[in-house]
């Protein structure tokens, strides 16, 4: 690593030693800097308030330019979900395939087939530890894609599987893992009808991932997407959130914390189809995973030009998930979920909306966490609970806890 | 939830910000330093500045563990990560941190083993399920984590264990805050003291700030209402001309500070010469190194260490946010080439960094002021 850094006291990054790109992003932002600051003879012409407006229209700015990935080679904060997964999903994958029906980046397409409307999507997981209290890695599979499936307004039908296997991997875990899976099919009524097998050396994966990919069938005139956000909207979600990520952070057993909690991996199908029927006009719906609910909110503000305000007071989370989220120092809104989902809805359908959810088992603690409004577009503000308000923005990467 | 939720009541906030308005001489600006990185975050994510008049300014100090870490040990970590069967252990904040050459995650991603761990004491696990290795602890923070530190050497002393080390990077707080005293950039008023950093020290090693700087400390904890009670009883001693150090977080702090603890880190770490700061430069014993009598887990002494000293890029004013000069937003570069994703500064890195709890949370700060005015009276006519 150290092979090609020559750092020499007083070299500043203008001259990066490794060539990065820095000194074109670093020098436009000081000239846009000075062009702001300063008038023609050189003066700070404008009172603090104002000052700080301009800098926030900057920000404003920078984050709506094409984004590039800087970093030279993938860290893991590319893979958590928040700014870094999305920078890489757009700046690489999205140039690299653009077509209409990827752009939207729901969680699944939807295409037309003949005549009928399918929708398709394809998911890896790579959880560790591969069984956790209330799952394995075999249902989260399967739920996971039956999830982004019957978000996209689908009827859930068939599955691939694709297995990853890591030499010496115990076939009796094997069996643990395809028993849960079958289970997990039959229980959200789908098919695994056809798979692929891989085996790499020892040391090249971590036992066992598993890709599965799904077509559901679109059979309702249904027009779903986070784009479709109106100001007046209700914001909507099926239960307590943070459940499944606390739950893997504590089976990892690296935190010494013991807690009565499990992960809610389940099949969503049945509960978006309760509330499709009693509310039709659903304008959108995510399942929260990787990134959690405030990576949900903030897709749904940018997508739809429009602000979103919830409200800390209104969102359900369990206590023991909140317990060991302040002691890690980690924000429960932006743990996963794998059974909860985040339903946009016109304001007016929102009683019904949360009376629907609630008449399922997994959506009885569904609530109203907040609203679209005009205000504010792109931007996610919390109320707090103390009675302060701030901004929840995308993570950078994986929430780190805090040393102190 | 116990013992969160009593310290996070709305009613309690409003009474208190009536009775810290009441205490604002006309005309009088009032300058406060949260010393407390921990402070910062806690002021930002729950829109603490909302219950504030807008003659107080929070200005926000330097104990952010992260963000006074110098590049060039950056640099000098990831060049003992790299040495041949090394595997460095260090705390989740400094994954991101940039030095010249990128940061822990980048340099990972070019082949070093690099590992995340909640406290030191993990390192003596991983040492141990890997004796061929060389377990090297990227040891930063404040006295608020050199005793973990102290304690895991102390019991990597007691198991014998050979594969483990410390790169000591810890520092201490009373010779910065006195940097800022000296500091001709930046009057202030008082200071909200640092609870977690107390606990360890206690509160007698801030009493030359009263009694020398006729400043008034008040050490508090870390829930919104903590912060705002110090605030008013800074605000209550300035209104009556006194400056002493309270203690606002004794159900946590003793006055005398955890005297197991300081043993602890006297007994493993000694103060350095002198030590470079993030932005301050060199503070003469302002940091802590590995005594003589345990050179066998000193990573400096085992290794060579290049201790190169990487200036800042020329377009970062970390410096300044930390010294309290700079509110983060005005820093040339903030939020447009300097962000949390392309980190230029320590600043962005930390979620106690002044300027990432900023970007992440206090971005509406005008519109808060006046929404939670109309809140406050609404609560007001629904009482009376």
């Amino acid at each position: 690593m150290t092979a090609g850094r020559t750092a020499s006291p007083g070299h500043d990054h203008g001259t990066d030693p490794e060539g990065r790109d820095q000194p074109g992003w670093i020098d436009e932002a000081l000239a846009e800097h000075e062009r702001l600051e300063l008038d023609t003879a050189g003066r700070r012409r404008l009172p603090l308030a104002d000052r700080e407006q301009q800098v926030l229209d900057r920000i404003d700015r920078a984050r709506r330019r094409k984004p590039r990935v800087r970093e030279e080679r993938i860290t893991m904060s590319h893979g958590s979900g928040g700014k870094a997964t999305h920078t890489l999903i757009e700046a690489i994958f999205l140039d690299a395939f653009r077509n209409p029906l990827l752009e939207p980046l729901e969680d699944a397409a939807r295409l037309r087939v003949g005549g009928s409307a399918i929708a398709l999507t394809t998911d890896s997981y790579v959880v560790s530890p591969l069984f956790f209290p209330g799952g394995d890695i075999g249902d989260l599979a399967v739920n996971g894609t039956v999830n982004d499936l019957s978000v996209a307004g689908a009827t859930p039908l068939y599955l691939s599987a694709g297995f990853i296997l890591e030499e010496g991997f115990a076939v009796a875990d094997l069996n643990r893992v395809t028993e849960s899976m079958r289970a997990a099919a039959a229980a959200a009524g789908v098919h695994v009808v056809t798979g692929d097998t891989k085996v790499v050396q020892k040391g090249k994966a971590d036992g066992c991932y598993i890709n599965t990919a799904g077509i559901g069938l679109i059979e309702r005139d249904v027009n779903l997407g986070v784009a479709h956000a109106q100001p007046g909207d209700a914001i909507i979600v099926s239960g307590p959130i943070g459940d499944h990520g606390i739950t893997i952070m504590l089976a990892r057993g690296e935190l010494d914390i013991e807690a009565d909690i499990c992960s809610d991996t389940a099949p969503l199908n049945g509960l978006v189809a309760g509330l499709l029927d009693a509310v039709p006009g659903v304008r959108a719906m995510r399942d929260a995973t990787r990134g959690g609910v405030a990576t949900i909110l903030n897709e749904i503000a940018r997508a739809a030009g429009v602000g979103v305000l919830v409200s800390e007071d209104d969102i359900p989370v369990r206590a023991e998930v909140r317990g060991a989220s302040e002691l890690l120092g980690i924000d429960p809104m932006y743990v996963a979920c794998e059974g909860r989902l985040v339903a946009v809805v016109p304001g007016g359908d929102a009683g019904a909306a949360v009376a629907a959810l609630r008449a399922h088992p997994l959506g009885e603690q569904a609530a109203v966490i907040g609203h679209v409004r005009a205000e504010q577009p792109g931007i996610v503000q919390l109320k707090t609970a103390f009675g302060g308000t701030r901004i929840v923005d995308l993570l950078v990467g994986d929430p780190l806890p805090r040393i102190c | 939830m116990r013992f969160v939720d009593e310290f996070r009541d709305a009613d309690k906030a409003h009474a208190l910000a009536a009775k810290i308005a009441a205490l604002c001489e006309p005309g009088r600006r009032y300058k406060l330093m949260e010393v407390c990185g921990g402070h910062t975050h806690t002021i930002y994510k729950h829109g603490l500045e909302d219950y504030l008049p807008e003659s107080i300014t929070l200005v926000h100090g330097p104990g952010c563990p992260v963000c006074v870490i110098p590049m060039g040990r950056v640099d000098d970590a990831i060049h003992l990560a790299s040495q041949p069967d090394v595997i460095m252990t260090s705390f989740g904040d400094m994954m991101r941190v940039p030095g010249s050459g990128g940061s822990f995650f980048d340099a990972n991603a070019e082949g070093t083993n690099i590992r995340m761990v909640y406290s030191p004491l993990d390192s003596l696990k991983i040492a141990g399920q890997n004796p061929d290795k060389q377990v090297v602890f990227m040891a930063i923070g404040f006295e608020t984590t050199a005793p973990s530190t102290a304690m895991t050497m102390l019991r990597a002393a007691a198991a014998g264990l050979t594969n483990f080390s410390v790169f000591c990077n810890h520092v201490t707080i009373i010779p910065a805050i006195k940097a800022i005293l000296d500091s001709p950039d930046l009057r202030l008023d008082g200071f909200i003291g640092p609870g977690h950093v107390s606990t360890v020290i206690g509160c007698r090693p801030y009493e030359f700030i009263a009694r020398d700087y006729g400043k008034p400390v008040v050490v508090a904890g870390f829930e919104p209402l903590d912060i705002l009670q110090s605030i008013y009883l800074l605000m209550l001693q300035l209104s009556q001309g006194r400056s002493e150090v309270e203690n606002q977080y004794s159900r946590v702090v003793p006055w005398d500070g955890n005297l197991v603890a300081l043993k602890a880190i006297s007994e493993t770490m000694e103060l350095r010469p002198y030590f470079e700061w993030r932005g301050l430069g060199f503070i003469s014993h302002s940091a802590l190194q590995v005594r003589e009598k345990y050179a066998a887990m000193d990573a400096e002494r085992l290794f060579q260490v290049p201790g190169v000293r990487v200036a800042d890029p020329k377009a970062c004013q970390c410096g300044e946010v930390l010294k309290g000069v700079l509110k983060p937003w005005e820093c040339k570069v903030f939020g447009t080439a300097c962000t949390p994703e392309t980190p230029i500064g320590t600043c962005m890195v930390s979620p106690e960094g002044a300027c990432a709890a900023y970007y992440n949370f206090g971005r509406m700060n005008r519109n808060r002021v006046a929404e939670a005015t109309r809140g406050a009276e609404a609560a007001q006519a629904g009482r009376s």
